[in-house]
């Protein structure tokens, strides 16, 4: 047996006009949590999918047990003991939680049809591991994509395998769930399991890994013990570059806040709806970053969805510029110069067919009305306009925005709202599956699109980055806001309080 | 939250639960309006007039449950039969017979399957060019109509189990059978599940795991099969084979599907669905046929806004269905 569970050795992969991956090394011991790193776009979930056989690779060798493998599809990479989580939340809405749990490994009787007592049974048993009490029976699709994450890592985790790929399983989970996994995947780990784990988030990897490869424009930059580095180490070994930029950050964010009373863009009055969101009164003046803080259910995306016109509210109003609105429908909302970056790419927001330039000039086209078509040109400009200022890696803007890793996506989307020039952007999760350099930028925009003006509502399930950004934060509890907090109040230690309060308010 | 997935439980079965009623308040209507509509005959006469678009229907229901459609059935029913008349003429053992029959639209499927999943081809243009196949093979053994002139299918075609004053006939029998193992497949096989999965998203069912490929050959290998089924039952009724038989069942059977709730997107409905789907379609025409005035078109018309109501239940019921934590 060779000491490593999985090596790949000087494996390339090319796409037209890409080249993902070339020449590219792992090296994965037994028992080892494993931190696959690197920017949007630099090659990571291309080197799983060559890994779990979803694209065959071009050169180079995989090994498992110092035996090279060629996997032709997933079914046949957990064959051979690897399971995987991919990126995107790759599950089932149309069946119930437990059949997702349980689908193609289902229990059966002993007349061979399947057992669907004994597969509830199991399937609450499985989330009972992570804390996890919900309606096994329900469809998948109605949770929301936290428990859909969970749900789909748990199922990874049941197959016991003796090599266990996470895919960024972290973007959508809030502190909570996060520790509750990595209780497991160390369970698994003491078990003599191995794990490669993709994140974004710096602290994670430090907390969890034992090991550490980072990637860079489909290259190999090395392999480096997590405990010999320091955060600056790795963002430097990230980005190939040292920075300072964060220092440069604290300063912006800090002209920010505080800021003279300003014209109010949007308040709501008492709205809600009935066993969906309580009453709320929330305003949103120029210049404004208004934070929204709560846990997983609190009403976060529910806010986001009632100002939008995606659900319809059944009390209260709402007011733009002072003036009473009706928003029925997000192209109400779109007249109304809002905007909403929702939270779920993959549903509800990207065309996967269509290209990248088709994707950001979208919103503004609606809004712009389908019979006064932008200019090819015109489009051409705002297409790159976002390429280059939020650094969207894509070989042009007539790529289809499936082909680009989902960092990128993510950008695509945000650039969409953008283009749009709205007066009050609300923003659902927008640095998800973003990289640290990327987070950054789309922070500053943010930053700097408020100091001209613009109105934000920003929702996050990181709540650093809403002290970071906000000059006024909501606290929500159970779809109640139970809180308000302002510029000095916001911090790390304020929020988390507030959001553990015991509602008596 | 127990109360809101019980609601969400109700909602799920929303589309199930108004076909049946919708079939219910026809079925009281015909027996309000007709003298002899609510017996034992006229309802079993209901399950014999339709086994041949039901037992279709359920194959196109599988079909239509991985996201997929399947045009060539029709053309099978009226090829099938006619394979059956023309082979019975030549003198052919019936056992032969019925094995070539049933073998022409399974095996149709089979390779309709195989070209769909290995050429990733659209199912909408290599079911057409079945469906042109099938037909076009079916003029060939015989422009005309053939006569069946065999024991086997006379007797078979006046077989029955009388209950009350209605006949259980072998179409019947025959449809509940297929219907009911339908309903096993459905719900309680591994084969069952992936079909549903594969419909709900194939790049997840295959990410996942799952046997795609060959989960959506076998869907249009068992959409054949029911087909060809379909149609030798048919000579059950005609004695007969005729080559522009059965012209425009595959859209009944698609009616009939999606009037039972299936989503033609895949992913969601069930083969009882489908049964109901096909009895109301019945209902509407045998509630014209007991009327006598109106003209047989007027089925098409009662078909066709029922199918516009169901699609538009359906995007309600879809657009309704909000996510929650
Ligand atoms: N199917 C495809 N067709 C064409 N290009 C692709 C395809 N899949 C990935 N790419 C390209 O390969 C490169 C690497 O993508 P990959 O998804 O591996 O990045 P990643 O490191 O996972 O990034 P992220 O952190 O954003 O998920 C990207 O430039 C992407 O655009
Ligand atoms: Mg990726």
């Amino acid at each position: 047996m060779s000491d490593n569970l999985l090596e790949a050795i000087g494996v390339s992969k090319s796409f037209p006009g890409v080249k993902a991956l070339s020449n590219v090394n792992l090296q994965l011991g037994r028992g080892e949590i494993h931190g696959l790193m690197g920017e949007n776009g630099a090659g990571k979930s291309t080197l799983i999918k060559a890994i779990t056989g979803v694209y065959p690779r071009d050169n180079g060798q995989i090994l498992l047990d110092g035996v090279e493998i060629h996997p032709t599809s997933p079914l046949d990479a957990e064959a051979l003991g690897i399971s995987t989580v991919f990126q995107e939340v790759n599950l089932l809405n149309n069946l119930s939680v437990a059949e997702n749990l349980a689908i193609g490994r289902q229990p059966t009787k002993k007349t061979g049809t399947l057992d669907w007592k004994k597969m509830n049974e199991d399937a609450r048993r499985i989330l009972q591991k992570f804390e996890i009490d919900i309606d096994v029976t329900e469809l998948l699709g109605n949770y929301s994509i936290a428990i859909q994450q969970m749900v789909a890592i748990a199922r990874a985790l049941e197959l016991d395998s003796k090599l266990l790929i996470l895919d960024e399983p972290t973007s959508s989970l809030n502190l909570d769930e996060v520790e509750k996994l990595f209780k497991q995947m160390r369970r698994l780990k003491e078990e003599g399991h191995s794990i490669i784990f993709v994140t974004h988030f710096l602290d994670q990897v430090f907390e969890i890994t034992d090991k550490i490869t980072v990637l860079r424009n489909g290259e190999y930059v090395g392999l480096f013990n997590t405990a010999d580095m320091t955060k600056m180490d790795l963002v430097s070994k990230l980005m190939g570059k040292e920075i300072d930029e964060l220092h440069e950050f604290e300063k912006l964010s800090k002209e920010q806040k505080h800021k003279e009373h300003q014209e109010v863009l949007l308040e709501t009055e008492k709205l809600g709806k009935n066993g969906y969101m309580a009453p709320i009164d929330i305003d949103i003046a120029k210049g404004d970053i208004v934070g929204l803080g709560g846990l997983l259910g609190s009403g976060r995306t529910e806010i986001a969805k009632m100002l939008f016109g995606l659900v319809h509210t059944d009390n209260g109003g709402l007011k733009i510029k002072g003036i009473h609105s009706k928003i029925r429908s997000p192209k109400q909302a779109l007249m109304n110069q809002l905007a909403l970056c929702p939270e779920d790419r993959k549903e509800e927001s990207i065309i996967p067919d269509l290209s990248v330039k088709e994707n950001i000039i979208l919103a503004l086209q609606v809004k712009q009305g389908w019979f006064k078509p932008l200019s090819a040109k015109k489009k051409e400009e705002i297409a790159q306009k976002y390429i280059d200022l939020l650094n969207i890696k894509t070989p042009s803007s007539e790529q289809a925005i499936k082909n680009l890793s989902g960092g990128n996506q993510q950008k695509v989307i945000v650039a969409r709202w953008l283009a749009t020039n709205p007066n009050v952007l609300i923003v659902d999760e927008p640095t998800r599956g973003i990289d640290v350099g990327a987070k950054t930028e789309i922070q500053k925009l943010l930053l700097k699109l408020s100091g001209e003006g613009m109105g934000v509502l920003f929702i996050s399930s990181e709540i650093e980055e809403v002290v970071r950004c906000s000059n006024k934060v909501y606290i929500l509890q159970d779809r109640k806001v139970v809180n308000e907090l302002h510029d000095d109040q916001i911090n790390e230690q304020q929020i988390m309080h507030a959001i553990a309060a015991k509602g008596d308010s | 939250m127990i109360s809101a997935a019980k609601l969400g439980f109700s909602r799920r079965n929303l589309p199930i639960i108004a076909t049946m009623t919708v079939f219910v308040v026809l079925y009281m209507i015909g027996g309000m309006t007709f003298r002899g509509f609510l017996t034992n005959r006229v309802f079993f006469n209901l399950l014999t007039d339709n086994a041949v678009l039901g037992i279709t229907a359920v194959g196109m229901t599988f079909v239509i449950f991985t996201g997929g459609i399947d045009l060539s059935v029709a053309s099978v029913v009226s090829t099938t039969a006619m394979i059956v008349a023309v082979m019975t003429q030549a003198g052919v053992p019936n056992l032969f017979v019925i094995i070539c029959a049933i073998l022409f639209g399974t095996l149709l499927g089979l390779v309709m399957g195989f070209i769909i999943h290995y050429f990733d081809a659209p199912a909408f243009i290599v079911t057409l060019s079945g469906q042109f196949f099938a037909r076009g093979f079916g003029y060939i053994l015989s422009l005309d109509s053939v006569p069946i002139q065999y024991d086997f299918y006379q007797k078979a075609s006046s077989f029955g189990i009388r209950i009350g004053n209605g006949k259980l006939t072998l179409p019947a029998i025959i449809l509940l059978v297929v219907i009911a193992l339908g309903i096993f497949i459905s719900k309680k096989t591994k084969l069952g599940r992936n079909i549903y999965a594969l419909g709900g998203n194939e790049q997840s069912a295959l990410l996942m795991g799952l046997p795609v490929g060959k989960t959506k050959i076998i869907v249009y290998t068992m959409s054949g099969f029911c087909a060809s089924l379909a149609g030798f039952v048919y000579t059950f009724y005609t004695l007969s084979g005729y080559g522009l038989a059965a012209i425009g069942l595959e859209m009944d059977a698609i009616a009939s599907a999606v009037i039972g709730g299936t989503l033609m997107t895949g992913g969601y409905g069930t083969i009882f669905g489908t049964l109901i789907g096909t009895l109301i379609q019945g209902v509407i025409k045998t509630i014209i046929s007991f009327h006598g005035e109106l003209s047989a078109y007027w089925i098409k018309i009662f078909v066709g806004g029922m199918l516009l109501s169901f699609i538009l239940l359906q995007r309600v019921f879809v657009a309704g269905s909000g996510k929650r934590d």
